[in-house]
């Protein structure tokens, strides 16, 4: 047993009042990554077990849902747009220089696991074009230039 | 200025949102006092009716159309409640807008879920809000909660009889969430695989039970309505269409924004709105209603912008957030972003979509890149001939796919055919691949 | 039925409303081609590879594409196949699938039997303009019995709408989304579901398939294919099997309506298969050693004119049991099983007689269900599949009462809003279908006779506990309340408890009664009693010698019983197609034919007698030739149709078992019926293995077959000889449907068999029986994947087999100073299994499993103890 006792109680309590297992299965999965930034084998097993689902059943809806997270992501997670409006607004000369700076590449985690590097859709902030999301709280950044990703990376290497 | 920006007026213009009290001076959560006491669920029904709203979700359909296939309480074959859902899953490529709405003036949109329930008869609200929105998230469960505490949800509310739930359900990602029926299976705890229609939500929905899914702006608009009347909120549209839009101006302008406005304003205002189309200032051409839309060119400036008129004009409204090019943007390289994302939004259920669309993002690249070839462009026109019309694929992903790639081979054939020919990108070549 | 006119191409067809166009055309041959519709699991509209142009009626001049399997039939509709908008839409979406399908057709066991290979040149897609990378997969080993080749992988979803969906499997799931789809399991790992091998067919590409085929392979073309029925139980599902040089390759499903459908259970999918040749007896033994055919012939006609018994097996076919009773007279033959358990299968034919007797697939329409102390998924498992179905109906009323046809697969499932139909089962230990269950009911095998008495009582309106009043008032609402038993609890008195719950519902109850084995059911019928007598008579000296046929009895008897027996005879004479624990034992050794190798006839849980064929020529004789041979005077028998014949004399009421085949002179205008596989590239060596040299083709005396594929074919042959799906075009399980009334209908000229019941009277009770003797009360253990004396050495099955342990209650294991790493004695002998302690067995019992120490049917308690 690895999840935390109050996560155990959370994904109960979550199957008992929504819906029932098969409802809770993707809550569930959310609440672990959101205490352990992933969810690692072990604790979609153990959830699963909880929810008397199958360990299939779990991985089919963790691996359908782009942002359940089955690999360790790094401390700070970088969603960047890649829709069109960032696009025409200079998106992609940003990413090549985030790609650049962190030496990684999308999907990727840069090697002391500080940054994980990801291509989302449309993150809604065309009017911040180019925009991207960051941190698990997923807050808002943009419109991004070479200088703000500087400033933003070097806040969070604080 | 409200009443002529009726949702996004009271906003603040850092989107902090209002307490309940705060809410409440504004005139908040009257017309749901006044309208479930005074007022039956075929009234509100009918004041909607009366008002034309149709769905800000992007199809358009007349939101009291969709609600009369609710079955009154008790009538429906089986047990259980019927549900009301609130699809706040904008993921759409240049779509914003439901955002400002969510996290600016949660409470607006709880006032017009519970009348929306009501008219639906409905008794449990589940709002579905995309998993990048935090704040959005964490602002509606806060107005849930206060709206509860004061007696606006749960049993018995404010005394009227009506009995209704609410809550947020975060969603884990994934484009397709935003479709109706994917929804559902998604809040079932299932893959987002859109459903078969028929049956429609409102016959079988959530866990089989009678449901309807509206769009966060749609119901915004509703308490404005029950609050002011159908005749008034008609009154606000420049055209047949009720209300106003928030609209979304974004891509080459120079100050890209939400902008609420009567609908059926034309795009050429609304980019005037916007600061202007930037770049080399010129349009080349725009997408009016998000990534699905197909293009129109500078001939349609003067087009009013709802969902007639745009359709008219061949193109779609859809979510009303345009994408603005302007000379030195190539359409190509746009297109072959929607194309990437499209494919890899696909939920992987009907063959067009989840294999075609790859193969159709693989040729855009290579085309943009100037290793196209002529034939290429037959594969691209056959997917656009075969797959994109309805009924062709499950869900309407796939025709949002192919209307900017179909308009852009019509309207731009000669561009692409040049990609081929020159072996590179002609607007690039002559414009540099620059920013705004 | 009324019928609905619509036109399809010009033509006008008459189809059965209430269905989708996809369904209506192919029942009515013409085909449309498609892949994620399934004959079994309906329409979900995921390949989109059915499109046809449809013009609501006369009006309507421009039509629309639509796809057949998502559109309801309706009057007057138009219908254009050929539509070439239609047409070029089916050839995108093969083009589009193809572009990540591996070109590998040359080295993939599909080949030449793919639906895929079938649609893509359907659709006229022969160029590739896709020049780019393909997809790629890790494979995962699932396992003993299926291969896994993802690469191949077309998502039309049909393994896991299969697996999930209709088998209750939940290890098989489809993982990731977009383009890159994966239908496999949480990790590497054999697949739970005793019915996974189905995915073989069920996959329209090479995804999935049989392992030991593809270990032994050969091309379906280069493959003979024979009409047969499965041994491993008393359902008796239809199968092909396949067969090239003279060694079975593959078992398939063979579709018969009123039986198995589109279905097998992996234990008669592969128990067949892969026997290992050392187990097998080829030569005749005397007193252990080799002799001449001849030498042992004769040693055991002098030993039989000493005065004999003959012992029949319930898995010889009537033939044989018949040949028996002509060696040794009616009152000298026996069964290999004591009277406890062959009387209670006259009972269950008595009763099947009396209310009526359903075939396996009217189960699948009652509306609720009973289960008292069967567990069906051990016993007959094809049984517990169609079981699975019956509980989806209440789901599928619901559904319908909103306007959600039942063939609309996913969207019915949501309407039904997950409802089931009332199914009770009353079982000792914790059931595989509790998942289906509103009544998941465990009783010792003692209670449970009891329990149904209680219904029955709770029925006619007597008093009755709470739970007996809850599934009585469940049977008395149901339209079609099936009432399902067997002999799996060894209890009789179950049988007497299902006929008053079947008096109380006056009529309306459907009896599924399930014997222990293949031809259990026969051996009733042919008025055979239990080995008690045998015992006797050879006790009293009237006989010296015993003559055992194809049966293990150390398996299906009490073992003291069994040593009476052969301590009794002087001379043990066994036929036997493989060594047994009983051949051992004999004195004169005779080989025969196993089940695959020779024809017969043989009578399922409802009395329906179905013919088996010898799947290729050269092997040992079947059972009943050597008995003949035995006989003195021979009677003469030139073929199975003269021992039928004789049958028919002996026992009238047999008599329609003549009919379950055409006989052996049946000849077709182009004659015999071709068992090979018809090849336009010219003659096949189907029966070469290597060598060049082509035999004359091999005659089969007992069947109106050949071993060729010159001959009769297709649509006229008979459907008891069907030996394969003949529609042109189609090569794969998929074509099915197309030899169909309709979805999980009849075969167009009817379904195999015949049933032989009508007119048995059956004894007025089951046998007595109140265990003798002190210690525990025996449970036999049944399992899905262990199958009879030679199923279970299959090579790939026997994989699959659960570890053969005994199981005690953690208080009787206390008690009786035991714990699992102990060696153990059953009744004083040491036996070779171990101890596994649960608590999931009632205190006071003890699990065995069926067959492997103890027979299934122990009348007496049973002591456990520790050697020393
Ligand atoms: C692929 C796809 C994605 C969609 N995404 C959204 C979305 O994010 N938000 C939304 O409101 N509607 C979305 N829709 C439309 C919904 O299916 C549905 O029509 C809408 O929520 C109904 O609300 P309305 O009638 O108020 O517009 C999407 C449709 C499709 C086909
Ligand atoms: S074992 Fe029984 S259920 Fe399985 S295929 Fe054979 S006869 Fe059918
Ligand atoms: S068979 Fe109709 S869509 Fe697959």
């Amino acid at each position: 047993m690895t999840l935390s006792t109050d996560l155990r109680s959370a994904i109960t309590h979550v199957m008992d009042h929504h819906g029932g297992p098969r409802a809770a299965m993707l809550e569930s999965l959310r609440m672990i990554q959101q205490a352990h930034g992933w969810v690692c084998d072990a604790h979609l097993e153990e959830a699963a077990d909880i929810l008397g689902v199958s360990n299939a059943e779990m991985e089919d809806i963790a691996t359908f849902y782009s942002l359940i997270f089955r690999q360790p992501v790094g401390e700070r997670l970088i969603l960047m747009c890649d829709g069109a409006s960032c696009y025409l607004n200079g998106g992609e000369d940003v990413r090549d220089a985030v790609m650049a700076r962190l030496g990684i590449g999308f999907g990727q985690t840069t090697p002391d696991g500080k940054y994980t590097l990801i291509n989302i859709c449309c993150v809604g902030g065309c009017d911040h074009a180019p925009a991207a999301v960051i941190g698990r709280d997923r807050k808002l950044v943009g419109p991004l230039t070479a200088d703000l990703i500087d400033e933003i990376l070097g806040e969070a290497a604080k | 200025m409200t009443e002529h920006k009726p949702l996004t007026g009271r906003a603040r213009p850092d989107r902090r949102p209002h307490s309940l009290d705060e809410w409440r001076k504004l005139g908040g959560y009257a017309a749901v006092e006044r309208g479930l006491k005074t007022l039956s669920p075929e009234q509100v029904l009918d004041m909607v009716d009366d008002a034309n709203l149709n769905g800000r979700g992007g199809a358009g359909f007349p939101a009291a159309k969709k609600w009369r296939f609710m079955p009154k309480s008790g009538q429906s074959p089986g047990d259980g409640p019927s549900y009301f859902i609130v699809n706040g899953d904008e993921m759409e490529p240049g779509a914003f807008k439901d955002r400002v709405l969510l996290e600016a003036v949660p409470h607006q949109l709880v006032e017009g879920a519970i009348l929306s329930a009501y008219a639906t008869h409905s008794s449990e609200i589940i709002v579905l809000i995309r998993d990048a929105y935090r704040d959005a998230i964490a602002n509606v469960t806060r107005a849930i909660a206060e709206a509860e505490a004061a007696g606006y949800l749960g049993r018995n509310v404010r005394g009227s009889g009506f009995d209704v739930k609410m809550w947020v359900h975060p969603s884990a990602g994934r484009y397709i969430v935003g479709e109706e029926t994917a929804l559902i299976e998604a809040l079932e705890g299932k893959r987002a695989v859109p459903r078969k229609r028929p049956p429609f939500p409102a016959q079988s929905g959530l866990w089989g039970r009678p449901t309807t899914v509206n769009n966060v702006e749609t119901v915004s608009c509703v308490s404005h309505i029950v609050a002011n009347g159908a005749q008034w909120f008609r009154a606000l549209s420049c055209t047949e269409e009720g209300g106003t839009k928030v609209f979304g101006v974004s891509g080459r302008v120079n100050r890209p924004g939400i902008f609420e406005a009567p609908m059926g304003t034309p795009a050429g205002e609304l980019i005037e709105q916007a600061g202007g189309v930037s770049g080399t200032g010129v349009l080349r051409c725009f997408q009016p209603g998000g990534g699905a839309s197909g293009f129109l060119g500078p001939d349609a400036l003067d087009v009013p912008l709802d969902f007639g008129h745009v359709a008219k004009a061949g193109s779609m409204f859809g979510t009303g957030t345009m994408i603005v090019l302007d000379q030195s943007a190539c359409p190509l390289a746009v297109i072959a972003r929607h194309m990437a994302f499209y494919a890899r939004e696909s939920c992987g259920w009907c063959t067009p979509c989840r294999d075609g669309l790859p193969w159709v993002a693989q040729i855009m690249f290579r085309l943009e890149r100037g290793e196209g070839r002529m034939e290429d462009l037959d594969v691209l026109r056959e997917t656009v001939a075969i797959a994109g019309p309805r009924g062709r694929t499950f869900c309407d992903l796939m025709g949002g796919a192919m209307a900017p790639l179909g308009t852009g081979l019509a309207r731009f054939g000669d561009l692409f055919e040049a990609h081929v020919r020159e072996g590179c990108c002609p607007i690039a070549r002559q414009y540099g691949r620059t920013a705004a | 039925m009324t019928r609905i006119r619509i036109e399809v191409d010009g033509k006008t067809l008459e189809v059965a409303p209430g269905q989708d166009l996809l369904s209506a055309c192919t029942h009515e041959g013409v085909q449309i081609p498609h892949f994620c519709w399934h004959d079994a699991l309906g329409s979900v509209g995921a390949c989109r590879l059915c499109a046809v142009r449809l013009h609501d009626g006369p009006e309507d001049t421009e039509g629309r594409i639509e796809m057949a399997c998502m559109t309801p039939v309706t009057e007057g509709q138009r219908v254009s196949i050929a539509d070439p908008e239609a047409a070029e839409m089916r050839a995108h979406v093969i083009e589009w699938l193809m572009r990540n399908h591996p070109h590998d057709c040359a080295v993939c066991e599909e080949g030449g039997a793919c639906h895929l290979q079938d649609m893509t040149v359907a659709s006229g897609h022969h160029k590739r303009r896709y020049d780019g990378p393909k997809r790629t997969y890790r494979n995962q080993d699932l396992g003993p019995l299926l291969t896994h080749e993802m690469n191949r992988c077309i998502a039309c979803y049909r393994c896991t709408r299969f697996y999930r969906g209709y088998a209750g499997g939940r290890d098989l799931d489809v993982m990731g989304a977009h383009d890159r789809v994966y239908f496999g399991r949480y990790q590497d790992g054999p697949l739970d579901s005793p019915f996974a091998g189905n995915l073989a067919e069920v996959c329209p590409t090479g995804v999935f398939n049989d392992k030991g085929w593809s270990r032994d392979y050969a091309r379906k073309w280069d493959m003979a294919a024979t009409p047969s029925i499965c041994t491993q139980c008393s359902v008796g599902c239809n199968i092909f099997a396949a067969e090239r040089g003279g060694r079975l390759r593959r078992l398939q499903n063979r579709y018969n309506g009123a039986v198995n459908g589109d279905f097998l259970c992996d234990r008669g999918r592969f128990g067949g298969l892969h026997l290992p040749e050392d187990s097998r007896l080829r030569a005749p033994h005397i007193a252990g050693r080799e002799v001449t055919e001849h030498d042992a012939l004769e040693a055991a006609r002098s030993a039989l004119s000493a005065g004999a018994v003959a012992i029949a097996s319930p898995r010889a076919t009537l033939e044989t049991v018949f040949a028996l009773r002509h060696l040794v007279g009616e009152a000298r033959l026996f069964a290999a099983v004591p009277q406890l358990e062959a009387g209670s299968v006259a009972r269950m034919a008595g009763l099947l007689a009396q209310h009526g007797a359903q075939p396996l697939h009217a189960l699948e329409h009652c509306d609720a269900a009973l289960v008292l102390g069967e567990d069906l998924t051990g016993t007959a498992p094809r049984a517990a599949l169609a079981l699975r179905q019956t509980a989806r109906n209440a789901a599928h009323a619901l559904a319908g009462e909103k306007g959600v046809p039942c063939w609309l697969d996913n969207a019915a499932r949501v309407a039904g809003e997950g409802r089931r139909s009332p199914i009770a089962l009353v079982t000792a230990l914790p059931d595989a279908l509790d998942d289906i269950a509103t009544w998941p009911l465990r009783r010792t095998p003692d209670e449970i006779a009891g329990f149904g008495h209680a219904i029955a009582a709770a029925l006619r309106g007597e008093d009755a506990a709470p739970e007996a009043q809850a599934v009585a008032a469940a049977l008395a609402q149901a339209k079609a309340p099936a009432l399902i038993a067997g002999f799996g609890a060894a209890r009789p008195e179950i049988l007497d408890a299902i006929d008053a719950i079947a008096c109380a519902l006056a009529g309306r109850a459907r009896l599924f009664l399930f014997p222990p084995e293949v031809n259990s059911m026969g051996l009733a019928l042919s008025g055979v009693t239990g080995l008690e007598g045998a015992v006797e008579t050879l006790e009293s000296g009237t006989a010296r010698t015993v003559i055992i046929a194809e049966a293990d009895l150390v398996e299906r008897a009490d073992p003291a019983l069994v040593e009476r027996l052969l301590r009794a005879a002087e001379t043990v004479i066994v036929l036997d197609s493989h060594n047994t624990r009983l051949s051992a034992r004999a004195t004169i050794l005779l080989p025969v034919a196993d089940w695959v190798e020779a024809a017969g006839t043989v009578v399922n849980h409802e009395g329906r007698a179905q013919r088996r064929f010898a799947a290729y020529a050269g092997a040992p004789q079947p059972a009943w030739r050597v008995i003949a041979a035995l006989a003195q005077p021979t009677p003469g028998w030139q073929n199975l149709d003269d021992v039928l014949a004789a049958m028919a004399q002996a026992l009238p009421q047999l008599a329609p078992a003549r009919e379950a085949a055409p006989d052996a002179a049946m000849r077709l205008p182009l004659g015999a019926v071709a068992r090979a596989g018809w090849r336009q590239a010219g003659r096949t060596a189907h029966d070469q293995t290597g060598g060049v040299i082509r035999h004359a083709p091999q005659t089969d005396g007992d069947s109106a077959l050949t071993f060729s594929m010159e001959g009769g074919r297709g649509g006229d042959v008979p459907p008891a000889l069907r030996t394969d799906y003949a529609v042109a075009g189609l090569h794969s399980a998929s074509a099915a449907p197309f030899v169909t009334v309709a979805n999980g209908g009849t075969l167009k000229a009817g379904d195999p068999g015949i049933n032989v019941l009508a007119g048995f009277a059956g004894p007025n009770a089951a046998p007595a029986f109140a265990l003798t003797g002190e210690g525990l009360i025996p449970l036999a253990l049944h399992d899905p994947f262990v199958g009879d004396e030679a199923g279970r050495r299959a090579e790939f099955l026997e994989q699959r087999c659960v570890e053969a342990q005994i199981v005690l209650h953690p208080d009787d294991a206390r008690h009786l100073h035991l714990n699992e790493n102990m060696a153990l004695t059953l009744d004083g002998q040491a036996v070779d299994i171990g101890l596994r302690i649960d608590p999931a067995i009632p205190p006071g019992h003890v699990g065995l499993p069926t067959g492997r120490v103890a027979p299934r049917n122990l009348g007496r308690h049973v002591q456990i103890g520790r050697q020393e």
